[in-house]
């Protein structure tokens, strides 16, 4: 029976280089999948675009593939990511450079276009999901706009032979979605095979999410070896009826482990509900999703479905919306919290004195209430304990960068100004990308697929 | 005894709106989970960070609820001035909730 292994080399855009290489040399892959791109990196990718037509894709794109390279071609392992960010042709092009650089004949790539849909939602007549306004309202604010594209261009990319894929803004769980329709022949009106890919692809698609990362909590949950942490590898099978049609592992001996909670905290990872997680590729179904250990480091996991796909592509779009001006402090020994709130007035009263005009602002204590809030973080006689130390965080938003920075100012001021003993003044300012979202009907989004070799 | 210690948990975002899954260690604590941890009790416990309703997901199968917190009063990520601005620390402030001793 033909067994599929795929194996996910990055989670994030900033991720650890080395897991992709072990899982290139030792994982005996069939692909190796990079997930490099949140929401608001791509708009910031689009800012690089603007400055230079060259640049606008992942910044760590030649780092990652001329670490694997070597080992993908000698093994015949195929890579998919979607480093190409804003400029998928532009990131195609330095790695066919790198290519040559490295010696390396008859490799195909593939590039995956279309996601860019800035023009259409500009001129177009497109709701912003999120506040109901339309998008004509954000104006030059616009920077970027990309629709989440599927699996079916990708598929068609290594149906074409590419040895590398290379896309825009796809969505996660179809980076991996792609390979598996490409090898077990889905049609892509097949739910519930495009369901249980969109499983696999959403346990990935987070790197070391599923393999112990983001999951350690000494003494209870104890995981080993996470400087080393290995990334995971998915085996997938034709046979939807056997209970171990996908296994998810890792290398062995790497760091980290595999086990039912480690998978079912990534099943519901950044999930709603459980029965419609929507992508374009099918709306899957993970409610009746079940796990079993069946050996160190190998879990298994069926039962997922899927229904038809939406008709609507969602479209991220990123707009410059103001800055934000930040300064800390920090205070110690007996009276340091007294003296951080004082500090906090102090800083908050100098704004207000000198007409800085903030949209805006918040207080914390960092050691005291800066995560949760006063409410959860204390009980009802006030906080808990006294810490020995505590860090004021003032931060505001406003339209302009020269009132952002003020905060950062004030809050350095107070080395002469405020209350005894503070130490370590940082301030810093910047841009805000904001992120909103539209839908676009798919029609409206026609990818093309590209291929070239060296 | 707390949460943390029959449950785990892990929270992500999507924009203004985040979720906080709560799984249990052991099956057998699955129906303690399901009774004690309600949609209101998890809105109450998280008074003063969000402003919207709270939806539990039941997953019976992996011993899990999902808790979909809407309208995060730092609003969302990219603009939020919150130190946390994903909200990812929220999984630790659920696992903080009391509950009854075993032997309830």
């Amino acid at each position: 029976m033909k067994t599929v292994r795929i194996g996910c080399g990055a989670g994030f855009s900033g991720d650890r280089v080395e897991p992709a290489v072990e899982l290139a040399t030792q994982g005996d892959l069939d692909y190796l999948v990079f997930e490099c791109l949140a929401e608001r990196t791509i708009a910031l990718a689009q800012q690089a675009k603007a400055r230079d037509p060259r640049e606008g894709y992942d910044p760590l794109l030649v780092r990652r593939m001329e670490s694997v390279l070597p080992a993908c071609i000698e093994r015949g392992v195929r890579v998919i990511t979607n480093m190409g960010a804003a400029n998928p042709t532009a990131a195609a092009d330095r790695v066919m450079r790198l290519a040559g650089e490295l010696g390396i004949r008859d490799l195909s790539i593939g590039t995956v276009i279309g996601d860019d849909v800035l023009d259409l939602v500009k001129h177009g007549d497109f709701v912003i999901a999120e506040t109901g306004q339309h998008v004509a309202m954000l104006q030059d604010r616009l920077v970027s706009a990309n629709a989440y594209i599927g699996a079916e261009p990708i598929a068609h990319a290594l149906a074409g032979g590419a040895d590398i894929v290379i896309t825009g803004r796809s969505a996660d769980p179809s980076l991996f979605v792609a390979p598996l329709a490409y090898e077990f022949n889905w049609r892509f009106d097949d739910w519930s095979a495009l369901g249980r890919g969109t499983l696999v692809g959403h346990l990935l698609e987070c790197a070391g999410q599923v393999t112990g990362g983001y999951f350690a909590d000494p003494g209870r949950k104890d995981v080993d070896d996470l400087s080393r942490l290995g990334f995971p590898i998915a085996e997938v099978s034709e046979d939807e009826g056997e209970a171990d049609a996908i296994v998810i592992t890792k290398v062995p001996g790497s760091g980290g482990r595999v086990t039912t909670a480690t998978c079912k905290e990534q099943l519901l990872y950044e999930v709603h509900n459980p029965a419609a997680y929507v992508t374009p590729d099918a709306v899957a179904d993970f409610s009746r999703v079940r796990v079993a250990e069946i050996a160190a480091d190998r879990v298994t996991v069926e039962g997922a479905t899927g229904r038809a796909r939406p008709d609507l592509l969602k479209v991220s779009l990123g707009y410059r919306d103001g800055y934000i001006g930040e300064g800390q402090i920090s205070y110690a020994g007996a009276g340091a919290v007294a003296r951080a709130r004082l500090a906090g007035e102090i800083v908050m009263q100098r704004l207000r004195r000198t007409g800085v005009a903030a949209d805006a602002i918040r207080c914390d204590l960092v050691g005291i209430d800066a995560l949760h809030g006063a409410r959860v973080s204390n009980d009802s006689r006030g906080p808990r304990c006294e810490p020995y130390e505590v860090r004021l965080r003032l931060v505001g938003r406003a339209a302009t960068f020269e009132e952002a920075q003020r905060i950062g100012q004030e809050v350095e001021a107070l080395y002469t100004n405020g209350p005894a003993g503070g130490g370590g003044a940082s301030a810093n300012t910047r841009e805000v990308l904001s992120v909103a979202s539209t839908f676009v009907p798919r029609a409206l989004v026609p990818c093309t697929t590209r291929i070239q070799v060296v | 005894m707390k949460l943390r210690d029959i449950a785990h948990a892990r929270s992500g975002d999507k924009g203004t709106i985040v979720n906080v899954s709560l799984i249990a260690f052991a099956d057998r604590d699955y129906p303690r989970l399901l009774r004690l941890v309600t949609a209101d009790r998890v809105k109450q416990h998280f008074t003063g960070l969000i402003t919207g309703d709270v939806v539990r997901y039941e997953l019976p199968l992996i011993g899990a609820l999902n808790f979909v917190l809407h309208g995060r009063v730092d609003g969302d990520v990219t603009r939020s001035l919150a130190l946390d601005a994903h909200g990812k620390s929220l999984s630790a402030a659920l696992l903080e909730l009391e509950i009854p001793d075993d032997a309830a």
